[in-house]
């Protein structure tokens, strides 16, 4: 089939829209609410082209034969130019404090347009900002009705983001239904072409930990953040920038700066003990929790479950414990003058660490987290050249882990990691299905089901067949974000599968130098299990945890000055 | 004999709702489909602000209206047929329109405002979902119901359809005259009456200056007296209003009509109808044509289109000139 697009022919196939005909022929269309992962809206109305004389979306409209496309006209930019104008009409612009970070799509198609855009006043300049827990922030001000965070809210199984009538507006609104929660998994906050959704204290309360002297300041870093960070500074996506990171923290204060892969390490030992004591005592399926937007999803919506999630720590918890507890003895300081910063790719971290469960005594494990997204900005604004800062390691002890602890930070790494180390094998698994991959192995002489599934939609299901067939897997690792943690919401923007992709293929890079393939073989784990974790009792008490069923959080409403307004 | 498709077309039958689409084009469409499982909708969410037509045809005539139905059930080899009925109809005589049905036509109350019958609305309504426009292409007729082809059709079309099948249809329509008539109600005449023979006939030439809105009180065109000698080709639908009428406050319910009726999805609508009320309310018309072309060329469903004319027909023939002779 032809079609011709600005005079020229190309060719196409049945079912494709214009859209992917422009890219696959480097064609630009500007677009706004079309994002990859959800279903099309059509609804900004920015990539308006003409098909046969028709002023049409080119996201939705499939092309025919014959059909003639132009890209470019003065009628077609007067209708982007005045839809983007009646689109930041309602957008309250807050952009210095955004995590487009002035990268926003919307100023560019401004720029582009020639676009007005305070030629009205902000329709939406006193809606009000809804908290999410710890975790998460939606400033309806901001949201421009694209409702690209309803339907991820929904393909994520959770549904908690919903439509209201508001007089005569339907509005996006977090659900009051009683059944309906928010699990923090934050790819609200990454699909959102607005900004409107944002981490607690991003990016007002970054500046908090660091002002607080007389501390040892220990950052953390997860294994996913190596593979992501780069991309705030130009760097190709996926560079691994772990020990770009590790100088550039030093620089703004850290005293030591430690790998979350490590601690990965220590989940891996302690959540294969836990395994073969499942199967030896058949309470089987084990599902793994070191995702804290699973865990709650667990809690709220399939709490009888709980029994079935490991009870190990994640990585950064047991990591943390082992800093105040163990290495800062070790070091001559008191727990208490050691502050712990997590660098995380994630928002449900930020609630995790209020966990009164993960809690060591009255102690919390980790202090703060700070989401990719919120140390780049740190770093733009101390002007620290990230993209040519030299190369630093990753202090010891907690500097050196094996490859397995690097890869927790992709979809599968906790599984494969956890099945090498208690049998030497890589398992071979097979997509079922999108987002679901299973393999049986031999461990034994009992075959193992394992399931690795991500995006919590996809891990819904397997919940629903565990509930018809409880063995249908013996054990399952879900992450709640798409591709694991490289894809979380704490993670920069944009993001899309694209770059998932690439960012999961420079995190298989940074993991390919480590000496120590296995968890159980690192000197670290080995040496702090002999010199520190020696009973059961400490184990328990730095390495496990327990979960409670959850009934519905308080979505807490504030004006736009910060006051309750419920 | 001819099947009923090409009764149909002989007596080249159009939309009733107003989109004067020819009748037996969607037929076809539906009947030639591959999908053997299909669907059959009467539409009779009227929504349209004082008219009643629609309301006429299902007091008086229900058994020509559900002898179409049944004629389309039986022509697409459907599954069923539904009758989408305005809430209040529904209200007055749902039940009563339910137990004459039977089994096979089941009759559903309308949710939401105006754009709730628009007929992919419609759709998504009896999906049980919000009642939102789906993105055409595809059309019911090749993915409607469930994903099934669909006939969606307007009540009075179906009447038609039966007539034309008993050999009774003589190219009658509907129309309904309300607003400042002084004959108000819903009167039956040749289709290609023009709008002054339907007033003076029907004794609705008023006898104070007005002028009319036609195809719909809310997105009908505004005609002044010597524009009347053309026939109607939109909704059966005639308002009469007294020309001192304040101009501004019919606007603001236009405007509130559109607001509270649309479904908020699409940009050009949702801000557009927004910054017109606005501007309404200030008076300042400087930037609404740029509205009415977004709306007109961009809108994602027909409302934002039907949604320009009552604005861009009262500010240019009566406003914009009222207010050049103020100067």
């Amino acid at each position: 089939m032809k079609i011709k697009i600005n005079g020229k022919e190309v060719k196409v196939k049945e079912g494709e829209t214009i859209l992917e005909v422009a890219k696959r022929n480097d064609l630009h269309i500007p677009t706004l609410c079309f994002h990859s992962d959800v279903k099309i809206s059509a609804s900004c109305r920015i990539c308006i082209v003409s098909a046969n004389g028709n002023l049409v979306t080119a996201c939705s409209t499939k092309v025919c034969e014959g059909m003639e496309v132009i890209t470019n006209s003065l009628e077609i930019d007067k209708a982007r130019k005045t839809n983007l104008e009646l689109l930041f009409s309602q957008h309250q612009e807050e952009c210095y404090d955004c995590i487009w970070n002035l990268n926003c799509k919307m100023l560019d198609l401004a720029k582009e347009f020639d676009a007005r855009i305070n030629i009205f006043e902000d329709r939406k300049s006193s809606y009000p900002i809804y908290h999410f827990g710890s975790s998460l922030e939606f400033d309806s001000s901001k949201c421009i009705d694209c409702r690209n965070c309803i339907d991820i809210c929904k393909k994520q199984g959770v549904e908690f983001l919903d439509l209201q009538e508001n007089g005569n507006l339907m509005e996006t609104v977090p659900s009051e239904k009683e059944n309906r929660d928010c699990v923090y998994c934050g790819q609200c906050i990454v699909h959102c072409p607005a900004g409107s959704f944002e981490a607690v204290g991003e990016f007002e309360k970054t500046k908090k930990p660091l002002k607080e002297k007389n501390k040892t300041l220990i950052f953390q870093i997860a294994p996913a953040v190596r593979a992501t960070i780069g991309e705030e500074f130009g760097l190709p996506y996926g560079f691994p920038s772990m020990e770009k990171l590790v100088t550039c923290l030093k620089e703004i204060g850290g005293d030591k700066v430690f790998d979350v892969s490590i601690g990965a390490d220590f989940t891996t030992v302690e959540e294969s003990k836990e395994l073969l004591e499942r199967v030896e005592e058949n309470r089987l399926p084990m599902l793994t929790s070191c995702c804290p937007a699973w865990v709650k999803f667990i809690e709220f919506y399939y709490p009888e479950f709980i029994p079935n999630l490991t009870t190990v720590k994640s990585p950064h918890i047991i990591l943390g414990g082992l800093v105040k507890k163990h290495l800062a003895q070790k070091i001559g300081v008191l727990e208490s003058e050691v502050t712990v910063i997590s660098v995380m790719p994630c928002v449900a971290k930020k609630e995790e660490i209020e966990r009164e469960q993960i809690k060591i005594g009255n102690l919390k494990p980790v202090d703060y987290v700070m989401t990719t997204r919120e140390v780049a900005r740190f770093f733009k604004n101390k002007k620290i050249d990230f993209k040519n800062a030299k190369n630093s390691p990753a202090d010891n002890p907690f500097g050196d882990p094996s490859s397995s602890g690097v890869s927790y930070g992709t979809s599968g790494g906790v599984m494969s990691s956890a099945f090498f180390n208690i049998s030497g094998e890589e398992a071979e698994f097979k997509e079922e299905r999108k987002g679901l991959k299973v393999a049986k192995v031999n461990y034994n002489g009992n075959e193992l089901r394992l399931a690795v599934v991500h995006g919590l939609g996809n891990a819904k299901k397997v919940l629903e067949e565990l509930k018809e067939d409880p063995l249908k897997y013996h054990y399952v690792e879900a992450m709640a974000c798409y591709g694991g943690c490289i894809g979380g919401g704490g993670q920069s923007v944009p993001m899309n599968e694209e770059i998932r992709k690439k960012r999961k293929e420079g995190l298989c890079l940074s993991g390919e130098d480590k000496k120590v393939k296995k968890a159980k073989d690192n000197p670290i784990i080995n040496s702090t299990y002999e010199d520190f974790l020696k009973d059961e009792e400490v184990i328990k008490e730095i390495c496990h945890t327990s979960y409670k069923k959850k009934e519905k959080s308080f979505i807490r409403k504030t004006n736009q000055k910060g006051e309750n307004e419920n | 004999m001819d099947n009923i498709i090409e009764k149909i077309r002989k007596e080249n039958l159009l939309g009733r709702s107003g989109s004067m689409f020819p009748v037996c084009l969607k037929w076809e469409s539906v009947k030639n489909s591959d999908q053997k499982e299909r669907y059959v909708i009467c539409n009779a969410s009227e929504g349209e602000v004082e008219t009643f037509k629609d309301y006429y045809i299902l007091k008086n005539h229900k058994e020509d209206v559900i002898e179409g139905i049944n004629l389309a059930i039986k022509e697409m080899e459907a599954k069923r047929g539904y009758i989408y009925l305005n809430a209040s109809y529904f209200d007055e005589f749902g039940k009563e329109l339910q137990e004459f049905c039977g089994e096979k036509i089941k009759v559903i109350k309308k949710r939401g405002g105006y754009i709730g019958g628009e007929e992919t609305s419609v759709i998504e309504a009896i999906e049980g979902n919000v009642p939102e426009p789906r993105i055409k292409p595809p059309f019911p007729s090749q993915v409607g119901l469930w994903g099934l082809p669909t006939l969606v059709n307007n009540v009075e079309t179906l009447y038609c359809v039966a007539k034309i099948n008993k050999g009774e249809y003589e190219g009658e329509r509907f129309f309904s005259i309300f607003g400042d008539a002084p004959n108000k109600g819903v009167f039956v005449f040749p289709k290609d009456i023009s709008v002054r023979e339907l007033l003076e006939k029907t004794n609705n030439i008023p006898s104070f200056d007005y002028f009319v809105q036609v195809g719909g009180g809310g997105g009908g065109d505004i005609m002044l007296p010597s524009e009347i000698d053309c026939t109607i080709n939109s909704l059966g639908s005639v308002i009469i209003y007294n020309k001192e009428i304040d101009k501004y406050q019919l606007m603001k319910k236009w405007a509130n009509f559109f607001l509270e009726g649309n479904c908020d999805k699409c940009t050009p609508c949702r801000e557009g109808l927004y910054r017109i009320m606005e501007m309404i309310e200030e008076e300042d018309f400087d930037e609404i044509e740029k509205m009415f072309f977004v709306m007109q060329k961009t809108s994602l469903c027909p409302l934002g289109v039907v949604a320009v004319k009552p604005f861009k027909t009262l500010l240019e023939k009566i406003i914009y000139k009222e207010n050049e002779n103020k100067n």
